[in-house]
C-alpha cells in the first residue's frame, strides 16, 4: 500500500542553522504515526513543512500523491480542508466562543442551514466530551479543555487525517488518559490518518503504531515501539529511557569548565 | 568605524527589507479585497471597531480644535477690521489641512494601535496560522475588510472632524466674540471651494486611510510573536503613521494647492 | 446576537453621521448650495478695473447679500472687464439707474460689488446692463498717487 504522506531527502534551514539535513519518512493510511524528538529539533517545523505553511530548501513532501508545495494557492486551500491540525496551544479563536469556535470551518466552507450547523457541532463536541461547554469563551478554558476544543474543531471537516503537535505537554494526568484515548479513538473510529508530534515517550509509546525519532536534523530510528525499545543505539536508549547523560551530553556543547574559570577576559 | 559601517549597513538592508514584504502585504492584501463583496458583513463588524470607536474622540478633539481656531484667528483678525473673515480662516485651515491631518493623527493612535495589537496577538497566539491549516486565508477573513474598514472611515471620520470644527469655531466667534454670523457664513461660503478645497481635503483623508490601515495591519502581521514584539509593533504603528501622514501632506498639499 | 445588531445600527448611524458631515460641508462651508439657486435673474455690470474680484464675490445692495458674481470676462472692444452678476429672485424691484461700485470689506479684507439703488421706475430684468459703475480701488494707486501729489506740493 502506497503512503498517504510521502517525505523525501527533506532540507530546512533557519538562518545558519541546520533544521533538517536529509529526512525521509512515510505515513501510511490509518495508522497513527509518531515523530519523536528532543525540544528544539524541529518537530514543530517538520509539521509546518507537512501543511505548506513553510517551502523546504530541498526534497518533496507529497501527500495523497500531490507535492504540496508545488500546488497553486487554491489547491493548497483545497488540500488544508482535507487536513487537521492540532496547534500545541490550542490556536483558538479567542473573540468567539467555544460553539462558534466548531462551527468555524463550517460557517467558511459549507452553505449547511443553521440548524445543521447546531446538530454538528454538538455531536463534535459531544465527542471530546464538552458539549455543556460550548457557551464558555476560550479564556475561560483550561489547558486540557483548550485542546478537547481544538480537537473537535479539527475533526468538523471530517479530514482525511490530523496532526496533533505535542498534544500532551502541560497535561495533568486525566486530561492526559483522556487526550490519550481520544486520539486513538477517533483515529479508528473516523477511519483517519494521524501524525503526533511529540517528545512523552510514555503516552506516545502507548498509542503509535510507528515511531520515528529524529535528531541533528536526521532520522536516527524508526519503527514500532517494540523494536524501538530493543534497539541497541546508545541514543535511542537515553531518549527512551530519559537517562540524564549519554550520547546527548547534560552541558550544552562548548569551552572546557576549567578553561573558562581561567579565562580572565569574562570576569572583569 | 567599521562596525558602525557595518550597523548602518544592516540597518539599511533590514529598511528595505521591510519595505519589500510591506509591498508584498499589500498586493495580497489587495487580491483579497474582491471576496468582501460576498460577505460584506466581516467589514460591517469591523467599521464597529475601526470607526465607530474613534468618534468620540473626533468629536471632542474637533470641537476643541475649532473652539481654539476661532478664538486665535479672532484675536489675528481683529487688528486688520477683519474679523469678518474668521469663518473662512476657520474653515480652509479645517477642511484643507486639520481636519484630515490631525483626524488621521488620532486614527492612527486609537484604530491604528488596536489593530496592529490585535493581528500581532492573534499572530502570537498561532491564531492566524491555525486559520490558514483550517483552509481560511487570514488576508481575506482577518485583514481584507480591516483594511477597507479603515479606508472607509477615514473620509468619514475626517468630515465629522471639520463640521464639528467649524461649529465650534461658530460657537466662539459669534457667541463668545460677536462676530456677525452672516457675515461668518456668507464670507465663508463665498470663499471655501467645493472642489478645490474640501473634495482635496476628503482626497487627503483617503491616501490617510490608506497608509494608516496598511502601516497597523501590516505592522501586526510582521510582529515578532512575542508580547514584547507585539508592544514594539504597536508603537512603531504610530511613530511610523504620524511620518507617513505629515510627509505625505506636505506632497499631497503641494500638488493640490501649491505651484510647486 | 443581540450586540452585533446593536454594533450595525451604531455602524450605519456611524456612515450617516459622516455623509451628513460631507453634506454639511458641502452645502453650509462651501459655494456647493450657491449652484442650486441659480434661478435668480442675471445683469451684465461693465467695470474699468475689478481689482480682485472673482468669480462668486458676493453682491450686497446696503450691506445686504443679494447676489454673486457669476463670470468675469475682458470686453473685447472696450477693454472693460465685463462682470455678469447672478441677482437672487426674491430682488426683483431694482431700479434701472442702480449704480455698482467695487469695495473691500475692512483693509485687507474681500472684495465685493455694493449696489446703490436709483429712483427709476422700471426695475432690472434678466439681461440688462447697469450703466454706472465704479472702479476698484487699487492700493498701490492711491499711495501712489498721494506720494506724487505730496511730492509736487513741496
Ligand atoms: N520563526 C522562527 N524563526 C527562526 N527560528 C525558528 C523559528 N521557529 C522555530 N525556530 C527554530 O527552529 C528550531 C526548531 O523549532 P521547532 O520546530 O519549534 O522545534 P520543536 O517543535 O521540535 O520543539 C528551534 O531551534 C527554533 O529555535
Ligand atoms: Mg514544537
Amino acid at each position: 500500500m502506497a503512503p498517504l504522506i510521502k517525505i523525501r531527502d527533506l532540507h530546512f534551514n533557519r538562518g545558519d542553522k541546520v533544521i533538517f539535513n536529509g529526512v525521509d519518512i512515510d505515513i501510511y493510511r490509518g495508522k497513527v504515526t509518531a515523530i519523536m524528538g528532543p525540544s528544539g529539533t524541529g518537530k514543530t517545523t517538520l509539521l509546518k513543512l507537512i501543511g505548506g505553511q513553510l517551502k523546504p530548501d530541498r526534497g518533496s513532501v507529497e501527500i495523497d500523491g500531490q507535492n504540496v508545495h508545488k500546488l497553486s494557492h487554491s489547491k493548497l486551500y483545497e488540500l488544508r480542508k482535507r487536513m487537521g491540525m492540532l496547534f500545541q496551544s490550542g490556536a483558538l479563536l479567542t473573540d468567539i466562543n467555544v460553539f462558534e469556535n466548531v462551527a468555524f470551518p463550517l460557517r467558511e466552507h459549507t452553505k449547511l442551514p443553521e440548524s445543521m450547523i447546531h446538530d454538528l457541532v454538538l455531536m463534535k463536541l459531544q465527542a471530546v466530551g464538552l458539549r455543556n461547554a460550548r457557551n464558555m469563551m476560550p479564556a475561560e478554558l483550561s489547558g486540557g479543555m483548550a485542546r478537547r476544543v481544538a480537537l473537535a474543531r479539527a475533526v468538523t471537516l471530517d479530514p482525511m487525517m490530523i496532526m496533533y503537535d505535542e498534544p500532551f505537554t502541560g497535561q495533568d494526568p486525566i486530561s492526559m488518559g483522556t487526550l490519550v484515548n481520544l486520539i486513538r479513538r477517533l483515529n479508528d473510529a473516523m477511519g483517519l490518518t494521524s501524525i503526533i508530534v511529540s517528545h512523552d515517550v510514555a503516552e506516545t509509546t502507548q498509542i503509535a503504531d510507528e515511531i520515528y525519532l529524529l535528531s541533528g536534523g536526521k532520522v536516527v530510528e524508526k519503527g514500532t515501539p517494540e523494536t524501538l525499545k530493543t534497539s541497541g543505539s546508545d541514543w535511542v536508549k537515553q531518549f527512551l529511557q530519559g537517562l540524564p547523560d549519554g550520547p546527548v551530553p547534560f552541558h550544552y556543547p562548548g569551552n572546557d569548565f576549567g578553561k573558562d574559570l581561567l579565562n580572565s577576559e569574562e570576569k572583569r | 568605524m567599521i562596525e558602525v559601517l557595518r550597523s548602518l549597513g544592516r540597518w539599511g538592508l533590514d529598511t528595505f527589507q521591510r519595505l519589500g514584504r510591506g509591498h508584498i502585504f499589500l498586493m495580497q492584501m489587495l487580491a483579497g479585497m474582491p471576496s468582501l463583496a460576498f460577505r460584506f458583513s466581516l467589514v460591517v463588524q469591523q467599521l464597529f471597531y475601526v470607526g465607530v470607536l474613534s468618534v468620540l474622540i473626533i468629536l471632542i478633539s474637533g470641537l476643541f480644535v475649532g473652539m481654539v481656531l476661532g478664538l486665535q484667528g479672532y484675536n489675528t483678525l481683529v487688528d486688520f477690521g477683519a474679523e469678518e473673515s474668521l469663518g473662512v480662516l476657520v474653515s480652509l485651515s479645517l477642511v484643507r489641512e486639520l481636519g484630515p491631518v490631525v483626524s488621521a493623527l488620532l486614527f492612527a493612535g486609537r484604530a491604528g494601535s488596536a489593530l496592529t495589537a490585535e493581528i500581532g496577538l492573534m499572530k502570537s497566539t498561532e491564531q492566524l496560522s491555525g486559520m490558514e491549516m483550517m483552509a481560511v486565508d487570514p488576508m481575506r477573513r482577518i485583514i481584507a475588510p480591516r483594511f477597507l474598514a479603515g479606508l472607509i472611515s477615514m473620509p468619514l471620520l475626517a468630515a465629522i472632524f471639520s463640521a464639528v470644527g467649524i461649529f465650534g469655531a461658530f460657537l466662539v466667534g459669534h457667541g463668545l466674540l460677536g462676530v456677525d454670523d452672516g457675515a461668518f457664513w456668507s464670507q465663508m461660503q463665498a470663499k471655501t471651494d467645493w472642489y478645490e478645497d474640501i473634495l482635496n481635503g476628503v482626497i487627503k483623508s483617503i491616501v490617510f486611510g490608506f497608509v494608516v490601515t496598511w502601516i497597523a495591519l501590516f505592522e501586526g502581521y510582521d510582529a515578532t510573536p512575542t508580547s514584547e514584539g507585539v508592544g514594539r509593533a504597536t508603537t512603531r504603528t504610530v511613530v511610523h503613521s504620524a511620518f507617513a501622514i505629515l510627509g505625505l501632506d506636505f506632497v499631497l498639499t503641494a500638488l493640490m494647492f501649491g505651484d510647486i | 446576537m443581540n450586540s452585533k445588531r446593536s454594533a450595525e445600527i451604531l455602524v450605519g448611524l456611524f456612515v450617516a453621521a459622516g455623509i451628513a458631515a460631507l453634506f454639511v460641508l458641502a452645502m453650509k462651508v462651501s459655494n456647493l448650495g450657491d449652484f442650486t439657486d441659480d434661478k435668480g435673474y442675471e445683469v451684465v455690470a461693465n467695470f474699468q478695473n475689478i481689482g480682485g474680484l472673482k468669480p462668486r464675490s458676493p453682491v450686497t445692495m446696503a450691506g445686504v447679500r443679494v447676489g454673486r458674481v457669476s463670470s468675469i470676462s475682458l470686453d473685447p472692444d472696450t477693454y472693460d472687464a465685463k462682470v455678469t452678476i447672478n441677482i437672487y429672485p426674491q430682488y426683483d424691484n431694482i431700479p434701472m439707474d442702480t449704480s455698482a461700485s467695487i469695495f473691500t470689506a475692512g483693509l485687507l479684507g474681500e472684495q465685493y460689488i455694493s449696489l446703490s439703488p436709483g429712483a427709476d421706475d422700471f426695475f432690472l430684468q434678466d439681461g440688462d446692463i447697469i450703466d454706472l459703475t465704479q472702479p476698484a480701488v487699487v492700493l498701490e494707486q492711491v499711495i501712489g498717487q498721494f506720494l506724487y501729489s505730496t511730492a509736487e506740493g513741496e
